[in-house]
């Protein structure tokens, strides 16, 4: 395999006693779609919030394009930023700006892009997610959550990034209006060629997004292969997410009453 | 369940020094992103109708009653020994050292810094900061710096008219209901009034204006947790903003006019 695009490295990350990475290996291939499945709780969030420098681990070491990026100054990490787009998953739109403002946030505050080609690129983005140029002129709270989901996904490819992560894509959604998300995450991350992460515990999303598949239980990555072996992991955590059962070797923490 | 009193003094103790370390961490970080490009002037501007501008309404309203108000209170206390011609030194005096500023931010605290603190905790917790990062956008740069340049710069602005309206409250008292003749009136008002009583109102406000402003970015940014932490934060942003302007008044008073 050539230089992994992003490598992580013991990775570990505690709030206060409680341990939620707890040495994360990971690498993930130029051009690929990885993704990283888990319970609720898990760690999964935490996970893509240190590779994109919003929390910072406690120890390990975060490569990107082989750069390490733990510890850099505030002017390198923006550059290093640069490379991300990343779909939050509540949409995170900014709600005093209307939608091609939001899609064109990143082109006109970071790039310097002028407002009139930015609005451009914003239409066009908006366009390729399946909205058209009149759903620009709205505000966030004006629009339904399948079509929220489709402005932030604008939002993070309006730069053309390298890497995009996505949050939980198709949570909150009609099975329906998921499977246009994914089909959408698909196409955009293959138009780009862009290296793709993804986290969900939605089965039928990862099948579809996903090249490969790895599942985080507990702070540590125990299982990872292509998508085509999920069924056959020969691992019984595996199985029991798969294909949902509450009995199994992961036990929910539920407290007594 | 019963802790020992000593302990829980400890721990207050302990939680108003972290809070203190918190801040001024916080405030450090905004300065060290106000000296850098970009600026984001547009924001600027937009933060400075929204403290100033639309603030103008509640501040003069506040300004022109406690004018009314402080005329016609020492005209009672004055009459008992005749010396109703400081009447109108005393409103300006009072109104531009003391209770333009800290009336007129007391109000501003009320009104802008809880907008500020449910605007920023809201965009904390639905992770749009989160989201301006990966934009490659600071959110101090983008969020907090124009806030606290706006409330410096607006509120000396807002404290000054709020002083001409409250002389004009004292001067109506003065004229339609004591009887005082107009023209005795301003000279009076104008002839001993000093340079410093002005000023010295005038950079308190500016402080009043940051530490608005600095509450509502801070408690706002560390908020956590939802509705309710978003409610909390504007809870503690109003409270820890008037606490604040309280207290700075009584020192920055000391170091203008201590004898």
């Amino acid at each position: 395999m050539a230089s992994p695009k992003i490598s992580l490295r013991g990775v570990t990350k505690a709030f206060g006693a409680k341990q939620v990475l707890r040495g994360i290996d990971l690498d993930v291939a130029s051009g690929e779609s990885m993704v990283v499945i888990g319970g609720s709780g898990t760690g999964k969030s935490v996970l893509l919030k240190c590779i994109l420098g919003l929390i910072r681990p406690d120890s390990g070491s975060i490569k990107v394009d082989g750069e390490e990026t733990i510890g850099l100054s505030d002017r390198d990490r923006a550059r290093v930023m640069r490379k991300f787009g990343m779909l939050f998953q509540g949409g995170a739109l900014f709600d005093s700006l209307r939608v091609w403002e939001n899609v064109a946030f990143g082109p006109i505050q970071s790039d310097g892009m002028a407002a009139t080609a930015a609005r451009e690129v914003a239409i066009a983005k908006l366009g390729a997610v399946g909205l058209g140029p009149e759903i620009g002129e709205l505000f966030p709270a004006e629009l339904s959550g399948g079509m929220q989901k489709r402005v932030a996904l604008a939002r993070a490819i309006a730069r053309e990034p390298e890497i995009i992560f996505f949050d939980e894509p198709t949570t909150g959604l009609d099975p329906i209006m998921a499977d246009v998300i994914n089909d959408l995450i698909v196409k955009s991350v293959s138009d780009l060629g862009a290296t793709a992460v993804s986290i969900t515990h939605d089965m039928a999303s990862a099948r579809k997004i996903g090249h490969r598949i790895t599942m985080i239980h507990e702070g540590r990555l125990i299982w990872q292969g292509p998508v085509a072996d999920i069924d056959r992991s020969g691992n019984p955590h595996v199985d029991q997410f798969i294909h949902g059962r509450a009995q199994g070797p992961i036990r929910m923490q539920v407290k007594k009453l | 369940m019963s802790v020992p009193l000593i302990t829980l003094l400890g721990r207050m103790t302990l939680a108003f020094l972290e809070a203190i370390g918190s801040v001024t961490t916080f405030a450090a970080q905004a300065l060290r992103a106000a000296l850098r490009p970009p600026w984001y002037r547009q924001q600027i501007v937009r933060q400075m109708l929204e403290i100033g501008y639309y603030s103008l309404p509640v501040v003069g309203l506040t300004a022109i009653f406690t004018g009314m108000v402080l005329a016609l209170q020492s005209y009672t206390g004055f009459a008992r020994f005749s010396a109703e011609s400081a009447i109108p030194n005393v409103v300006v005096v009072s109104l531009t050292r003391e209770l333009g500023p800290v009336l007129a931010a007391l109000m501003v605290a009320g009104r802008v810094g809880a907008a500020m603190a449910a605007e920023i905790g809201t965009m904390r917790v639905t992770e749009q900061i989160d989201a301006l990062t990966t934009l490659s956008t600071d959110p101090f740069k983008y969020l907090v710096v124009p806030r606290l340049i706006a409330g410096l710069v607006t509120l000396p602005i807002l404290v000054l008219i709020a002083d001409i309206i409250g002389v004009m409250g004292g001067f109506l008292v003065g004229v339609y209901k004591l009887d005082f003749n107009d023209a005795a009136y301003l000279r009076n008002t104008l002839d001993f009034l000093q340079f410093q009583d002005v000023f010295s109102g005038l950079v308190k406000a500016a402080v009043f204006g940051f530490l608005i402003a600095l509450m509502g970015c801070y408690h706002g940014y560390m908020s956590r947790g939802g509705a309710q932490g978003v409610g909390m934060a504007t809870t503690a942003a109003v409270v820890s903003a008037s606490a604040l302007i309280l207290t700075f008044n009584y020192f920055i008073t000391e170091a203008f006019f201590s004898i």
